[in-house]
């Protein structure tokens, strides 16, 4: 078989896009109804965008999922990054299968265990539920992402850049932040973002942690959605996949770009 | 050297005591409350250790735990069982759903011409960064009796428009609801598998006569195998607890222990039921978590 596509794979994958694509552009479509029933077309209209604005219920907790999104991200990918570091360059180390145990096993761990157990950590601490015990417990889970994301970077670059610098008498914190970090930042910064969404994103781990108070987007449309569909849902979903979109979008067209300036400088160092 | 040392502690020792604290503590503590019983009191469940009673105290309430809410659980006279069966079912036929509907899809990604991959891989991943909540609410004006879906079949003439097809509140949509939900996790491990493939071995099958069908049974599926293993443990397992897609999606006859949890600990209120509902959840799950685990090291250390 010679590489190339064979109308099956074109049909498979365009398939697979269909269904990836329409009930998200359905979605979309339908935000811009101007009728109230949800499946009856009734001419474009802006008005639930409107009306979205004036909902201060929605607004408030929008402002605290982007709150708790911004800081969970900030420090789960400090923490990520940490963590990636020291399964792929330490070799062995005490405790090592326990701590890569720990790393992994959130990413598939059902969000009702986690958000219980960590409930339950809370309650037997004694700290007040809100704000910050939704941080933490996001931080937490978030953190694993990260790492994995990191670790993939990390496992592939060239060592020897390092064992380089250091040679040369760089001591290994300097390093890392001259030689390390600007190689994997694209990871790091990759990593951040899948933070950030994740955390935007979480409605189950949120509702066991969450204390009287804060109340984060997707609780609020969860409990709308449990009522039905309504268009005002529509249009705060699009508002969401649109800033979802157009940050992936730039990310993606920033790496590209550094890549290639990496490839040229790497290309340049080997002629000269 | 002496800094060196501590960067080196420093940087091990942040993540390690924070995952400790906030992810292996918590498990410890939701089996000692599954241990425990209900209480009329904040927090609602007994006996509290408090070491600050002393070490005799300790030792009674230490005396104090049963197994009591297992045997609720374990009960035939509960759902719970039934739960249980009925969770690892749906996410099983889902996980074989996602890998019929995923391989295909893979595979034609990793056929395509290189300078388009990164476009269709980014495609894929799209879907994954918007919201869950948003992705399976999207779901439910497609699927309900007035729905577009059967809008487009009453324009069509297909179904009769005062029969409209029952999809949403069946298992059907949670099979949907799941299968849509994490295709990109399927399609992700396999792909990359399915990218490292060498096509000489390929071309080699082909030209000592062997048919392309037979080539993909006896090459292409054995060397995607590891792919395949990630991408179905990567659905299978979240699958299991899943808590919001059967909740929106499926019916009240819709049995799945991730929203028994939930409705034992919101609606209930029984704290030491639901505790015991999740031990005995990741005690079913802890042999394909640790398969995972074993299978994404295996995966770090082989590159």
């Amino acid at each position: 078989m010679r590489k190339g596509l064979s109308w099956f794979n074109v049909t498979s994958i365009t398939l697979g896009f269909a269904f990836l694509y329409i009930p998200i552009i359905l979605l979309v479509i339908y935000s811009f109804n101007a009728s109230r029933m949800v499946t009856v077309w009734a001419g474009f209209s802006t008005h639930w965008y409107v009306q979205l604005f004036q909902n201060e219920q929605l607004l408030d907790a929008a402002w605290v999922t982007l709150r708790v999104a911004f800081l969970t991200a900030t420090v789960a990918t400090v923490l990520g990054t940490l963590a990636a570091i020291a399964l792929t360059r330490y070799g062995r180390f005490f405790g090592r299968t326990l701590f890569s145990g720990m790393v992994y096993a959130p990413l598939v761990m059902p969000e009702v265990i986690t958000g219980l157990s960590l409930l339950l950590l809370f309650v037997a601490v004694g700290i007040d539920r809100g704000f910050w015990t939704i941080t933490l417990a996001h931080i937490t889970f978030t953190l694993c992402f990260v790492s994995v994301v990191v670790q993939s970077r990390l496992v592939t670059f060239d060592r020897s850049l390092e064992e380089a610098a250091q040679d040369l008498g760089c001591p290994p914190f300097k390093t890392f932040f001259v030689v390390t970090l600007p190689i994997i930042l694209p990871a790091v910064i990759s990593g951040w973002m899948l933070a950030f969404t994740l955390s935007l994103d979480d409605l189950v781990i949120a509702s066991f942690t969450t204390g009287p108070g804060a109340t984060t987007l997707p609780m609020r449309i969860y409990s709308q959605v449990r009522l039905g569909v309504t268009p005002e849902i529509n249009a705060a979903c699009t508002i969401l996949i649109g800033i979802v979109t157009v940050v992936v979008i730039f990310a993606s067209i920033m790496t590209k770009r550094q890549e290639v300036e990496r490839e040229k400088a790497e290309r340049l160092a080997a002629a000269g | 050297m002496a800094s060196k040392a501590n960067g080196r502690w420093l940087v091990l020792t942040v993540p390690y005591l924070w995952l400790l604290a906030l992810f292996l503590i918590p498990f410890l503590i939701v089996f000692k409350i599954s241990l425990s019983q209900d209480a009329i009191a904040q927090p609602p469940y007994v006996p509290i250790f408090d070491l600050s009673e002393g070490w005799a105290a300790f030792k009674d309430a230490l005396g104090e735990l049963s197994f009591e809410n297992y045997g609720y659980v374990l009960s035939w006279d509960n759902e719970f069982i039934e739960a249980y069966g009925s969770s690892l079912w749906i996410a099983g036929i889902s996980t074989l759903l996602l890998l019929v509907v995923g391989y295909p899809i893979a595979y034609g990604m990793a056929r395509a011409p290189k300078s388009i991959r990164p476009t269709l891989l980014m495609l894929v991943i799209l879907p994954f960064w918007t919201s869950f909540l948003i992705r399976v609410y999207a779901w439910i004006g497609i699927l309900s009796p007035e729905g577009l879906l059967n809008q487009l079949l009453f324009a069509l003439g297909i179904v009769d428009r005062d029969a409209p097809l029952q999809i949403l509140a069946t298992d059907t949509a949670v099979y949907i609801g799941i299968v849509y939900s994490y295709l990109p996790f399927m399609i992700l491990p396999l792909y990359s598998a399915l990218e490292k493939m060498d096509e000489t071995l390929l071309e080699a099958a082909a030209d000592l006569g062997c048919p392309p069908l037979a080539a993909f049974w006896k090459i292409t599926w054995p060397l995607s195998l590891p792919g395949v293993f990630a991408g179905c443990l990567l659905c299978f397992i979240p699958a299991v607890g899943e808590f919001v897609i059967p909740d929106l999606l499926g019916g009240s006859d819709t049995l799945m222990i991730g929203k028994v949890l939930w409705t034992e600990f919101s609606v209930n209120r029984s704290w030491t039921v639901s505790s015991a509902v999740a031990v005995l959840l990741l005690m079913v799950l802890v042999i394909p978590i640790v398969f995972y685990q074993n299978l994404q090291a295996r995966e770090v250390e082989r590159r």
